[in-house]
Parts: structure tokens; sequence; C-alpha cells
């Protein structure tokens, strides 16, 4: 499905600020894993997102995903095949734009000049009943008037909409309140599902990291430094976790949100 | 005041409101939209009536007016690839552009700043013509104005709906959002500054033909003035549906024009035009910002009064 083989990033090269954010790392992602990624802050989590989605073109090494190579390939061009998550759920949507223009656009329907049709608005509203938000209502409200959790599950739908080859969720929850958090979650597990999305999850949540998909990768540094799954993994507990990591960093998690269950 | 003078009055704030709309209509695109500011505004609104005039003189009055709106997608389209594609900040190649118009309009007035077309035919002698039987003989630029901005308002009501207009609009709202839509906002900021930019020339072209005369300096102070309309029609309806929006910037265009001809009235004299547009552009743009700021002013005087008791 996607497949990294030893891709490097080096940001600002050649300065005192030079920071290798990915170093050699290789990663199999197998058609419909849904693998959780936990690491300090700084590992290196993001920065992977960024060079898979394209953000950025890798210093070295070979992306490919579902048999073509897309190390070179623009951002926006790969977006249609990978389906990206932030932690600030303003990041994707556009406040000064209706629910149903937003969806539209993400939907991607019909050629430049196309004008959505009653039915493709019934079709949206169909789909954007299926958050139970109560959006349906609302299509012809700016986005911007949306909070953060109905603004986030959005994103999601839109994120999906074409179900992509890859779903990137970059503590996707993370800006939310306990409750829309766990409703977001929710949402996204069951999108997932149906969809038989393959996705790749950060979070700081180690539970959940535990709970949630069947493979965890721990970073640190810009590699990675744990890969478990199967029975290995079912046999993990958090604090089993958090003691692989101080044995693998050779220091104990300074981050005190990786310490929330 | 009769009642007559007032009409005339009116009569003038509607037909040159109406033509600088279309520039309004551009800035909307570019400004409200797109958010690039265009600067290249001034010189391809000369830009417009240069090659609108050229092409009238040599004989062919309706090729004209296309002739000026390919001319002024040429402008926008360099100015488009300079910011995108270029790595020229937004700004300076509007400016860069507007430079460069300045000798590509001396070139197409042949050398000349002035052109004249007293005798020449265009569209608005044909409707003058067409007109000349009916008891609207008198609003023959007027008809004009009004074929030309209701043509514009429903395109544009029309193209924001598009699939292409929704990701302009995109571009300048959450461009990060446009490149996870699969699209790629150079292309779309180019396209929105071709269109943009025809609509300016327009606007250029219906002025020169309605005066019937250019010179170099028709178009400047334009992008300052189009925005002065810009922001007073955005008071008005700013925050409605997306028709309206168009439709308020027709209104913020009338509205700065018939302010602009009654202070003219009062005596104010004709040159002050573009220091008043300028007062309203940073007025509009400054006062809610100056408003957001006033709790924080208060309560500085009010820490200063009891830390001095």
């Amino acid at each position: 499905m996607l497949k990294l083989t030893n891709i490097s990033k080096t940001f600002n090269p050649g300065t005192q600020d030079a920071k290798l954010a990915l170093d050699n790392v290789s990663l199999h992602v197998r058609p419909g894993d849904f693998i959780s990624i936990i690491g300090a802050n700084g590992a290196g989590k993001s920065t992977l997102f960024g060079a898979i989605a394209g953000s950025f073109i890798t210093d070295t090494g070979d992306i490919v995903l579902d048999g073509e190579d897309i190390t070179l390939t623009p951002e926006y061009k790969r977006s249609k095949q990978i389906g990206r998550l932030f932690q600030d759920p303003m990041r994707g949507s556009a406040p000064g734009m209706t629910i149903e223009e937003n969806l539209a656009l993400a939907a991607g329907k019909g050629g430049w000049l196309h004008r959505l049709t009653k039915q493709e608005k019934n079709q949206l509203r169909e789909r954007v009943a299926l958050l139970g938000m109560g959006l349906e209502d609302r299509m012809s409200q700016p986005v911007g008037l949306l909070s953060g959790g109905q603004r986030q599950a959005l994103t999601l739908m839109m994120a999906t909409y074409n179900p992509p080859k890859l779903l990137l969720l970059d503590e996707h929850t993370a800006a939310l309140d306990p409750g829309t958090a766990e409703k977001v979650l929710t949402l996204t597990t069951k999108i997932v599902e149906e969809n038989q999305l393959t996705c790749l999850m950060i979070t700081h949540n180690m539970a959940s990291a535990l709970s949630l998909g069947n493979r965890t990768i721990m970073m640190n540094q810009g590699k990675i430094v744990l890969d478990v799954e199967g029975a290995d993994r079912s046999a993990l507990s958090v604090s089993d976790l958090l003691a692989r990591f101080r044995e693998i960093s050779g220091k104990a998690l300074d981050n005190d949100r990786m310490l929330l269950i | 005041m009769s009642l007559d003078s007032i009409l005339g009055l009116v009569q003038t704030a509607l037909e040159l409101g109406l033509i600088s709309s279309l520039t309004v209509l551009a800035l909307f695109l570019s400004y409200s939209m797109l958010g690039v500011c265009d600067l290249s505004t001034d010189g391809c609104f000369t830009l417009g009536a240069t090659v609108g005039a050229a092409i009238a003189i040599a004989g062919h009055p309706y090729l004209s007016i296309p002739a000026a709106m390919l001319a002024g997608m040429l402008s926008g389209f360099v100015t488009a690839v300079l910011q995108t594609k270029m790595g020229v900040n937004s700004l300076l190649s509007g400016i860069i552009v507007n430079t460069a118009l300045y000798s590509v309009n001396i070139a197409v007035m042949g050398g000349s700043s002035v052109l004249n077309m007293n005798k020449t035919q265009s569209v608005f002698s044909d409707m003058k013509d067409l007109l000349s039987e009916t008891s609207l003989a008198g609003e023959y630029k007027l008809a004009v104005a009004v074929i030309a901005v209701v043509l514009v308002c429903v395109f544009l009501a029309l193209f924001l709906k598009t699939r292409l207009g929704l990701a302009i609009r995109a571009t300048g709202n959450n461009p990060d959002m446009v490149r996870s839509s699969s699209i790629n906002p150079a292309f779309t900021t180019i396209i929105g500054l071709c269109v943009s930019n025809a609509l300016t020339a327009l606007s250029g072209c219906l002025l020169a033909q309605s005066q019937k005369s250019v010179n170099i300096d028709i178009g400047s102070g334009m992008v300052t003035i189009a925005l002065a309309s810009l922001l007073i029609g955005h008071v008005f309806l700013g925050r409605r549906k997306l028709p309206l929006r168009i439709f308020g910037m027709v209104l913020g265009a009338f509205v700065f024009r018939l302010v602009y001809t009654i202070a003219l009235r009062f005596d104010m004299p004709a040159f002050m035009l573009k220091f008043v547009s300028a007062v309203v552009v940073v007025a509009a743009i400054s006062i809610p910002y100056l408003k957001d700021q006033l709790p924080m002013l208060r309560r500085r005087a009010a820490h200063h009064r009891a830390r001095r008791a």
C-alpha cells in the first residue's frame, strides 16, 4: 500500500539550526492497516506525515503509494489519494464559504464550470447528516460559524468524501474538549471501518494508541524505534509502553500529555 | 437645488458609478475572493482604455471591447505568473506590471499620451443613434453601462458558484484546503487574476469610449477609488449572500460617485477625488481595527490613572 524506503529530511541544512527531522526512515504500510504513532514532541511524527503528504520533498529515499512512485509528486496532486487532518480544526475548511460549498469542493464532482445540481445538493446533505451533528440543516451557513468539533467532523467528512487510499490523522482530536474529542474519534473509526481505509494516526493518548487500530509505531529523534502488532501489541499495557520508551530513548517521557490516560 | 439638477447629479453618478463598478467587481474577485491586492489595476484600466480606443479608431467598434478584455487578461496573466511561479511578492508583481504597462499604453497609443475619439463609432455612439427617437435619448450612456454591469454581475454570480469559482474563493480563504481538494492554488490565482483584469480593462474601455478620449492618466488612482467603493459596498451588503454582495459592489460604486458628485456641487475642487478616495479607504479599513483596539486603550488609560492616584 504505502512503502517508504530510507527517507530523510533535514530542515535548515548547513545552518546552526539544522535539524535532522527524519533519519533514514523505512516503513511498509499494508492495505487496511490502522497504525497509531506515538513519540515525544519533535520526534518526527508530523514531519513523517508531511513527507507522505508532500508538504515538502524529502532529501533522500522513495515513497511509493499503491504501486505509484509519488516521491516527487506535488502535494495538491497527492491529495487525491491521501486525506489529511490536522490538530487545528480551522485548517481543513474555508471559513468564509458555506458548508455546502466546502463539501462541493471536497467532492470535486464535474468539470471546472460544473455547478451543483439539486440532486448533488441532496447527496451532500445526506452525507453531512451521517455526522449526527445537525449540520444538514445549516448547509448554507458559513463554516466559520461552526464550533471546533463541528469543523473537525466536517473536515473528516470532506477528507473522506471520496475515500482516499490513505488517511493521515495528525492529533486531530487534541484541540477538542474531551466529550467532542470522543465523538470525533468514534466517527473516525466508523468512517475508517466502513470505507476500509488505510490509516495512520498520531496521538498523544497512550491508551487510544494501544486500543485503536492494529499496529503501533513509536518514533524518537527522527527514527522509528518500535513497531508492534498482533499478540505483542495486545500484551502491551500503557506502563509497558512508557517503560519501553525509557529503555529506547534512555530518558523518561518528559511530556505530561503523554501520561494522560 | 431644483429637481432637474438633482436628477442630473444622480444620472452622472450612475453613469460613472456603473462604469467604474466594473473595476470594483474586478477587485471583488481579486481582493475579496482571491485575497490578492492587485496593484496593476491602474495600468490595466488604462490598457483597456487605450486598446479599446485604438481598435475603435481603426474602425472596429465592437471588436474593441473583447480586444480590450483580452489585453487585460494578458496583463492579469503576467501579474499572476510573477507571483505564483517566479517568486515575486504579490504586491510587488502588481507594481512591476503597472510600471511596465505605462510604456505599453503609450505604445498602444502610437507614442502619444492622448487619443481622441470625437468622430469614432463606438457602442455609445450606436446606442445614441438607436435611442435618438425614443424618450431615453439622453440616457444612452446609462443604457450601455447598465447592460454591461448586468451582464458582468450575472456572469460573476454564476461563475463564483462553479467548481472553479468555489476554488478561487477558497484560495483567498484557506489555500491549504484548496490543495487538499487536489487543486493547485497557483492555477486558481492565475485564472482569477485573468478574469478580474479582463473586467478592469472592460471598465477602462467603456469609460474611454463614453468620454470619447483617452489619456495616459485615465486609470491613475483607480485602485484606490475602486477599493473605496468596494469597502463602502461591503458596509451595506458585505455579510449577505453572494448575489447580494455582488450587487453591493455596484451600489458601493454608485454611492461613492454620488457623494463625490454632491461634494463637487458644494465647491469641492475636482482634483480632490483621489484624496477623498484615499481617506475613504483608510477610514473603512482602520475604523474596525481601531474599534477593536478601543477597550485596550481604555484599559490602559484607566491603569495609568489608577497608578497615579
